[in-house]
């Protein structure tokens, strides 16, 4: 057999190849079944589409949970700060019907993003621990700032500060933010199909 | 008793020497230039650059090893030392593909960090390089996995070093025109250098 492969240089390079590839193959193979892991894909992308604020207004303690609950069945309509759009995503998503924010974990609002009177805090660092993002820098006894570009507008940290120096003012649309909104989609109606008409138009 | 001892002394210096030789002064990336693309993407976070060297290191200690066995028992005894750029790189695709299994299995938080660059770990310059290396330089088995897992240290030490200064750099008040990606380049530059002052280390 070797003799056969030294002496026909064309063959060995083809078998030894092969031959690797087939063991590496069957190698990786055997890794995969050994090293599986199960993830449930349906909850990234629920994670993606939910807006990453941690705020916490759905009743979990941040968006991954959610997402997972959403995966097990939990109503897709209580992420105020996604609003209507990601209830439309995941809606699509999960092939349901879309239904209206949920009124009971807060309304819809414009995008808006903490801002601390700096005059008057007291440097308690309340609002600092209470932030999920950590956008809030500060010492104790030191004046808190928000980081404007980490701030998610989620108003966990309104509440906790007892000389009430924190406002939630409304960004402005400007060139960093503006988006286009997406176009609604066209339905393709055949004149024909009247029923088809008379369900997409209702 | 003593001549064992001598060639016991006579070995370790030897291993040590091909310990400093990989690390420092033919380090893979700052003296030969190997690797840049990973020491260039993965080096923005202190964090993620930690768990990039490891899994690298990772990598190149075992492609070290499987590539010394493809090349000794296969491709010398069949004549096939033409092949052996395309048989390493099969070894290496393998390889990589394990240590992301395993990196998915064991640390589901580092596979996130790390994201697209582990599967690139299969195009790292380095890897191919320490496997052609040692084939080239007739290295045997204990020496060319050393060889390896030096190149890997090597890599660790350059790209952590480098994350921590490109970490002091998003801070500092840089000139416009330097910022981003022309300040790290430079400093690549200074850092490559510098190593370049251990070339008569031995």
């Amino acid at each position: 057999m070797i003799e056969l492969l030294t002496e026909n240089i064309m063959l060995a390079a083809l078998v030894s190849l092969v031959g690797l590839g087939v063991l590496f193959g069957g190698l990786l193979g055997y890794a995969a079944e050994k090293f599986k892991v199960e993830s449930d894909p349906i909850v990234e992308q629920l994670d993606e589409l939910l807006p990453q604020t941690q705020c916490g207004q759905c009743g979990f303690p941040g968006c991954k949970p959610y997402a997972q609950s959403i995966a097990d069945g939990d109503a897709i309509n209580k992420c105020p700060p996604g609003g209507q759009s990601t209830i439309n995503a995941i809606a699509k998503l999960l092939d349901v019907a879309a239904p209206s924010l949920d009124e009971e974990h807060g309304e819809e609002e414009i995008r808006t993003v903490a801002f601390i009177r700096e005059d008057e805090c007291i440097g308690c660092t309340k609002c600092i621990q209470a932030c999920p993002v950590d956008a809030i820098l500060g010492a104790a006894k030191l004046m808190h700032t928000v980081i404007v570009r980490e701030c998610t507008g989620c108003d966990l940290c309104v509440e906790p500060c007892p000389v009430d120096c924190i406002d939630m003012l409304p960004i402005e649309e400007d060139i960093e933010q503006w988006r286009w909104s997406i176009p609604k989609k066209q339905h393709y109606l055949i004149a024909t199909s009247s029923s088809a008409v008379h369900e997409t138009l209702t | 008793m003593v001549a064992g001892l001598s060639h016991y002394n006579k070995r370790m210096q030897e291993f040590a020497i091909i310990l400093v030789s990989s690390i420092l002064i033919n380090n893979y990336v700052l003296v030969q230039f190997l690797g840049l693309c990973p020491f260039m993407g993965v080096s923005k976070k202190l964090e993620s650059a930690i768990g990039m060297s490891a899994a690298t290191t990772f990598v190149l200690t075992l492609t070290a090893m499987a590539s010394y066995i493809v090349n000794e028992l296969i491709l010398m005894p069949l004549g096939l030392i033409y092949l052996r750029t395309i048989a390493f790189i099969l070894v290496i695709a393998a390889v990589v593909q394990f240590t992301k299994m395993f990196i998915e299995k064991t640390s589901p938080l580092l596979y996130r960090v790390l994201g697209v660059f582990l599967p690139l770990i299969t195009t790292n310059c380095a890897v191919l390089g320490v496997a052609l290396q040692n084939a080239n330089k007739d290295l045997n088995f204990m020496q060319s996995s050393l060889y390896g897992f030096g190149a890997g240290v090597g890599f660790s030490l350059v790209l952590i070093f480098f994350s921590a200064m490109r970490e002091r750099l998003a801070a500092a008040d840089i000139p416009q025109p330097f910022e981003g990606a022309a300040i790290a380049m430079i400093t690549a530059g200074l850092m490559s250098l510098a190593f370049m002052g251990f070339s008569g280390l031995v």
